[in-house]
């Protein structure tokens, strides 16, 4: 009885697969470069992050306005390459003609990336660059290094001559993006891994809890410090909450990236000297615009295109270009502005 | 038993004896539903497409499938295979087959740790396997310094790599190697006094030990056993995506005991079979795969995987009462 129910099942299964088959080739067909319809996919790193819902929701937007069809989808978590893989080999079964992807990992995905390129559809990596580069046709992205030597060089004018006394509060160790911020913001200040002036260091993956935790950790060790380094807003906020226990807010110049409306309020409300902003809605729509570019004409985009990065501060400093928070909040992506 | 009296018996009795069926008419109903809402659905290219997503996971559920049929579950095995990804990826300079020999032989050892330590000690395996989970996490990060290495090696890429065609369907060797080791495992449960023996210390285990069944040791070969799957699954992960990076397969634990609740196999131990967690791990890949080409958001698509999961369930506790 069981394996005859099994029996019968199984061959259903094979009847459905194998009397409907269709003819068409792994990839859809692409009709690139023919005056054809764009169709972008969109594979973001997480769906849940308000730095890619706004970059989803302005890709979106633009291939609404340029009549192009969109289709997002995303992996499970930072560093989810299977998923980003899943989510490249289902837009080549959708017929995609161009995918824009912010890699999970620089190196993680290329594999698919790689055999969607061979099938002649357009790849643009999004806010992070994959190694080596040209393993996409073009990259538009914020210059990270450049972002956090900006952060950096806010901080060394706000010090006003002073040695600075410097606490980290790092990244994930090891990601592109974070070692960028980091060895960028270290150049603005003009300091090396290997200075003194670096009284401590904390990594905190991106999180808020863990970067509060381990900034608190870091101010038993020394509260002699007048400046402190924070590689995003959420983890500038936590870096923040052990500050203020300490009582040291006002005698510390902390600098932070990003550019979310949360994060241009924090530097409002004072919790923070400065941000500086990226621009993911840039480098959606740019991207989009490629797309639509390439199905009409078949031209591709190469290389490092950078979206640009300002700094966000209520208190401007001589020799440092920078914008008001109402200007930030204007700009700012993620929530309410 | 006799054909007479198995043709008479309740549906829920008829679902005790063989829980693959259920399972299986799921895969043929989301078959049967996304290949009429979508035109990209039901096309052999992408079934196979379907069936190479789920090989890691489907691999993963069939090392936990042996330990969930022993009461016993296992938190600990996705994190095992992602640091045997990572030493393959590291050895992978003197050679891929050493590579991959050492990758497997540690999580054999990982298996025999936590089979003895839940065997001898008689600690939870949640428990003991909860710790090992957070041990191997930190310790892929430690292996790894935070960062991916990229493999390209011949022998380690081999199952994602190599593809044939049979019947028009590309098949790569991954594939054809899962199938394997679901047959072995299926042989060895149904046919084997060993695979007897699994079944009855899920059972009652005191009644297993009364009978003269060496309780212990059958559950400690199960750890083992799971763990060489595991380290299996490490081979086909690298062959699948070329790159060993101490983030991937967080959830990658909690998805292989979706695949095998979904399969049909109790978490209370003693009834299930691989083969509904062959259906349970493609049934998960089906509707990821159907509902992204209906162009549902990836959040709605974890809220249908999650309900069919409670349903499942719900299922086994209804026959379990009946029966």
């Amino acid at each position: 009885m069981r394996h005859r129910c099994l029996a019968i099942a199984a061959t259903a299964l094979l009847l459905l697969t194998s009397a409907c088959t269709v003819e068409r080739q792994w990839g859809g067909k692409t009709t690139a470069g023919e005056g054809g319809k764009a169709k972008v996919g969109l594979v973001t790193k997480t769906d849940t992050n308000p730095y890619f819902v706004e970059l989803r929701a302005a890709a979106k937007a633009a291939a609404q306005a340029q009549g192009a069809d969109f289709s997002a989808l995303a992996g499970q978590f930072d560093g989810d390459n299977d998923g980003q893989v899943r989510a490249i080999e289902n837009l080549l079964q959708q017929g995609a003609t161009t995918i824009l992807i912010t890699p999970s990992s620089s190196t993680g995905v290329l594999d698919a990336i790689g055999r969607a390129r061979s099938k002649g559809v357009l790849v643009i990596a999004l806010d992070t660059a994959t190694d080596p580069d040209t393993a996409v046709d073009a990259t538009f992205a914020t210059d990270n290094f450049e972002a956090g030597r900006q952060q950096g060089a806010y901080v060394k004018a706000a010090l006003q001559g002073a040695a600075p006394k410097l606490l980290m509060v790092d990244g994930t160790a090891g990601s592109t993006v974070d070692t960028a911020r980091h060895t960028g913001f270290l150049k603005g200040i003009g300091l090396t891994d290997a200075s003194p002036e670096i009284k401590g260091r904390t990594p905190a993956n991106g999180d808020q809890s863990l970067a509060q935790q381990g900034m608190e950790n870091l101010l038993q060790r020394t509260t002699d410090i007048n400046a402190v380094y924070s590689m995003n807003e959420p983890m500038g906020r936590g870096a923040y909450a052990a500050l203020q226990a300490r009582g040291l807010v006002s005698k510390v110049a902390m600098g932070s990236i990003d550019g979310g409306c949360e994060g241009v309020r924090n530097v409002k409300d004072g919790q923070y000297a400065a941000t500086v902003m990226q621009f993911p809605k840039k480098m959606a729509e740019q991207g989009v615009l490629a797309a639509v570019e390439y199905a009409k004409t078949g031209k591709k985009p190469s290389g490092f295109i950078n979206t640009g990065s300002a700094v966000i501060t209520d208190k401007p400093l001589p020799g440092i270009e920078s914008h008001d928070t109402a200007w930030g909040l204007e700009n700012c992506w993620g929530g309410q502005k | 038993m006799t054909t007479m009296t198995r043709d008479r018996a309740s549906v829920g009795e008829f679902l005790l004896r063989a829980p693959a069926v259920g399972p299986a008419l799921a895969l043929v109903a989301a078959i049967i539903v996304f290949s009429l809402s979508t035109t990209t659905f039901l096309d052999l290219d992408n079934l196979s497409l379907v069936v190479e997503q789920s090989l890691v996971v489907g691999t993963l559920a069939l090392g936990q499938t042996l330990i969930i049929l022993t009461a016993g579950i296992d938190l600990s095995n996705a994190s095992a295979m992602v640091v045997a990804t990572l030493i393959m990826a590291k050895l992978a300079g003197s050679g891929g087959i050493v590579a991959l020999i050492v990758g497997v032989l540690v999580t054999v050892a990982i298996g025999a740790v936590i089979g003895s330590l839940v065997t001898r000690i008689k600690l939870p395996a949640f428990i003991v396997t909860l710790g090992v989970f957070t041990m191997l996490t930190a310790s892929a990060k430690l292996l790894a310094g935070g960062q991916a290495i990229p493999v390209a090696d011949g022998v380690l890429r081999w199952l994602g790599t190599r593809r044939y065609l049979f019947g028009g369907i590309p098949i790569t060797y991954g594939m054809t190697l899962a199938l394997l080791m679901y047959l072995v495992i299926w042989y060895a449960l149904t046919k084997t006094a060993w695979g007897k023996h699994v079944y009855a210390v899920g059972n009652a285990p005191e009644s297993a030990r009364l009978s003269g069944i060496k309780v212990n040791r059958t559950i400690l070969s199960v750890y083992v056993v799971a763990g060489f799957i595991f380290g299996i699954a490490a081979w086909q992960a690298i062959g699948r995506v070329p790159n060993a990076d101490p983030n991937a397969f967080q959830l990658g634990n909690l998805d292989s005991i979706t695949a095998v609740v979904l399969g049909g196999t109790s978490l209370f131990g003693g009834r299930g079979s691989v083969l509904g967690t062959l259906f349970g791990a493609l049934v998960v890949a089906v509707l990821r795969s159907g509902l992204t080409q209906m162009g549902v958001d990836a959040l709605y698509q974890d809220v249908a995987t999650g309900a069919l999961l409670v349903v499942a369930v719900i299922v086994d506790r209804v026959v379990r009462r009946k029966a």
